[in-house]
């Protein structure tokens, strides 16, 4: 019986040394589609590679023993004994592998919980599977529902909804201080690597120019051509920063550059119009003090290191909710992974019935003799009539979920009790019920 | 008569206002869509309330103390009704619509009944003066709603622990900037509530000003959103100072409204408990 299986490593379970012999770079990912396939027992394949993670996910017509085959493939393409990856690999099967995917897909098993990058990473994966032709209906259905579940997990619940770095979390402040920063002025001090990445996420936020000023007025000159702004010259930092509502802050001074007197100045000369400092330099540029005027935010390196923390603290909690989501549409999912095999064993016994009640028919036919058509008839019809009634019941337990037993229990006794063949061609899955689109509410089963 | 529909848009404003305060709590945006449509209904049967009680009375129903608590709620939610129209800003419903509630509910527990109008108040000035004024006041109990929440915002902010304010309240700069729509808005209108009062004043009494302790706290009131107009306007007050004296302006407005008529009588008692 067919069975999804993936098998992977991530940065949880190997170093990057081993992630990095195990990836699949692009322009191999058609080449070992096509190596998987061609293992016995596997039907379908997709691969996902990204920097913290490489996992094949398959659709095994061999049950566990798929496990040894992905295992051998991905220690063959990649030139590894196996023996050497075991310690490193996990490994998932149905329900399990289907709760693995939607966990990943909605970055519940990422690095930094809730990044959206994943999501993009497991669609080209399932794109390159697409374009090389080594999905088939069960991991179609599979992973366009793990979409849906990511999809779902972001708008319900709160998981990605705030900063997790430095630099967002200084654009996040910077919109709750500020709002609309469309018309806004950046200025750099310094040129800390920090500060220059916060100030490209605050320009692409929407931020309007920036002005850069360095002890070295050549650096400053040097980037501020990159940022497509203005250099300012040390010196006369005092007049410009009227100017800027934004100042990013990182040089490498001893002491203050910036007193609370020189803030209070500014502002007057602003007319209250508020100012948002991000002081990254340790030791401080800026004037902690400074932050106790009105309309002036002063935050440092540590502040913004708080920000964060309270961030992925309320992650976390969010990330419970989404677990819940999870568990709902695996459920779904499985429901349909069952309806994919029911429907091949209800055709199975029908057609095993009907032979048994076309030879029986056609021998009472023969001991009948010359009967009259209508006797035929009769016959006919109690056959029939007697294979319904004796089936209604076997089939109704199949497609039903009983006492919590699922489907998949009923089918493997029916195939045992009826002595049906393994394998049965006909009941394609599109006979069978599609998956609940939206899948289950959190807490429905 | 009026009561019972009264009681009716009440409930309709505690649970739209419950509606709001389930939005700020979970974020959760159909909450806000209720909250709206509640209001919405609640202010249509009020203004239905207010039409059947004018053609009942023969007056514009704006004359005792029923009648003002219930119009205050009815301006207040006219008034969060169009800033929500123009803004989009769902959470200012959680601290404006519990006022009207307020308003509404006290309303509803003082006598109602119809009564003949006092000689002094029946006149063509009635409605003009007294709508300007309760719509000025409902422009800056939106003001009022809008300082809360900035001076809560800017809190954690300047604290640097942010919680669950930070994630629910906009921007500082969107906060003062509806204070200050509020502003412009409610000044012209409370100038001129003011001055066709005198004008009418001058017709009933003989003369335009009387030093009334009502027209006395009106004065106040007026000067202190007058300063506040002219600091932002030429000093750059903005903010916080500018959050804390629009919360003292609506604080003055409420003693204007209600304190001057409960515990100062004068000229403008006819607003008393008794109705």
């Amino acid at each position: 019986m067919s069975e999804i299986v993936i098998v992977g490593l991530n940065h949880r379970t190997a170093p990057v040394e081993v992630r990095e012999r195990l990836a699949f770079p692009a322009d191999t990912v058609g080449h070992a589609l096509r190596g998987l396939r061609e293992r016995d027992g596997i039907s379908e394949g997709v691969i996902l590679s990204t920097c913290n993670r490489v996992e094949v996910c398959v659709l095994s017509d061999v049950g566990y023993k798929g496990v040894e085959h992905v295992k051998e493939f991905l220690a063959g393409f990649h030139g590894v004994p196996v023996g050497e990856l075991s310690d490193h690999l996990y490994h998932y099967l149905g329900e399990e592998a289907v709760r693995h995917l939607f966990r990943v897909s909605s970055s519940l098993d990422s690095m930094v919980l809730g990044e959206p990058q994943i999501l993009g990473q497991v669609k080209d994966a399932y794109g390159y599977a697409c374009e090389f032709k080594a999905i088939g209906p069960v991991l179609d259905k599979f992973f366009t529902k793990s979409f849906s579940v990511a999809k779902r997990v972001r708008t319900e619940t709160r998981v990605a909804n705030s900063a997790v770095s430095v630099s967002y979390a200084a654009v996040e402040l910077a919109k709750k201080i500020l709002g609309d920063l469309t018309d806004k002025v950046v200025m750099l001090i310094g040129a800390g690597e920090m500060c220059e990445l916060a100030a490209r996420h605050l320009l692409s936020a929407g931020a309007k120019g920036i002005l850069v000023t360095n002890r070295t007025f050549e650096r400053a000159v040097h980037l501020a051509e990159e940022f497509d702004g203005t250099a300012v010259r040390f010196e006369e930092l005092g007049t410009h920063l009227k100017r800027a509502d934004i100042i990013l802050s990182s040089t490498g001074a001893p002491h203050f550059i910036l007193m609370r007197k020189d803030v209070e100045a500014v502002i007057r000369i602003r007319r209250n119009r508020p100012m948002f400092f991000i002081d990254m330099a340790v030791p401080r540029d800026i004037d902690p003090d400074a932050n106790e005027i009105d309309n002036v935010y002063v935050y440092d390196i540590d502040d913004l290191n708080n920000v964060i923390e309270t961030n992925l603290e309320e992650r976390q909690r969010e990330a419970e909710l989404a677990e819940e989501i999870v568990v709902a549409e695996v459920a779904g999912f499985r429901r349909w992974l069952d309806s994919q095999q029911v429907t091949p064993t209800i055709v199975s016994l029908r057609r095993k019935f009907d032979e048994v009640r076309q030879a029986e028919v056609a021998k009472a036919l023969s001991a009948l003799g010359e009967a009259d058509p209508k006797t035929r008839k009769v016959v006919e019809s109690l056959a029939a009539s007697i294979l319904n009634k004796v089936l209604h019941s076997p089939i109704a337990s199949m497609k039903r979920e009983t006492d919590g037993r699922s489907p998949m229990e009923m089918v493997t006794a029916v195939r045992e009790i009826f002595d049906l063949p393994e394998e049965e061609e006909e009941g394609a899955p599109e006979a069978a019920e599609r998956p609940p689109e939206q899948g289950g509410t959190v807490g429905r089963q | 008569m009026h009561t019972i529909p009264l009681k009716v848009t009440a409930l309709f404003y505690l649970v739209g206002a419950l509606a709001y305060l389930h939005f700020i709590f979970t974020l959760n945006e159909r909450s806000a869509k209720v909250g709206r449509m509640l209001l919405l209904v609640g202010v249509i049967l009020h203004g239905a309330g207010f039409v059947a009680r004018y053609f009942a009375a023969g007056y514009t129903p704006i004359t005792s103390l029923f009648e003002s608590l219930s119009f205050s709620a009815f301006a207040i939610v006219c008034v969060f009704l169009a800033f929500e129209l123009r803004y989009h800003l769902r959470v200012l419903g959680a601290f404006v619509a519990p006022l009207a509630f307020g308003f509404s509910v006290s309303a509803a527990f003082l006598p109602g009944e119809v009564r003949a109008l006092a000689p002094a108040l029946n006149s063509n000035w009635l409605p003009v003066h007294v709508i300007l004024l309760f719509f000025g006041n409902a422009v800056f109990a939106v003001a009022f709603g809008a300082a809360v929440m900035y001076l809560l915002m800017e809190r954690e902010l300047k604290r640097k622990k942010l919680g669950a304010i930070f994630k629910r309240l906009p921007s500082l700069d969107v906060l003062d900037d509806i204070n200050y729509r509020c502003l412009t808005i409610g000044f012209p209108l409370l100038t001129l509530g003011i001055i066709t009062g005198s004008i009418w004043a001058s017709f009933a009494w003989g003369s335009y000003w009387s030093w009334d302790p009502k027209e006395v706290w009106s004065l106040i009131t007026w000067l202190l959103y007058a300063a506040l107009l002219h600091g932002r306007m030429t000093v750059g007050w903005r903010g916080r100072k500018a959050a804390i004296l629009s919360i003292v302006g609506f604080c003055a407005i409420l003693f204007t409204f209600l304190g001057v008529n409960l515990l100062l009588p004068g000229l403008h008692t006819y607003t008393n408990l008794s109705g």
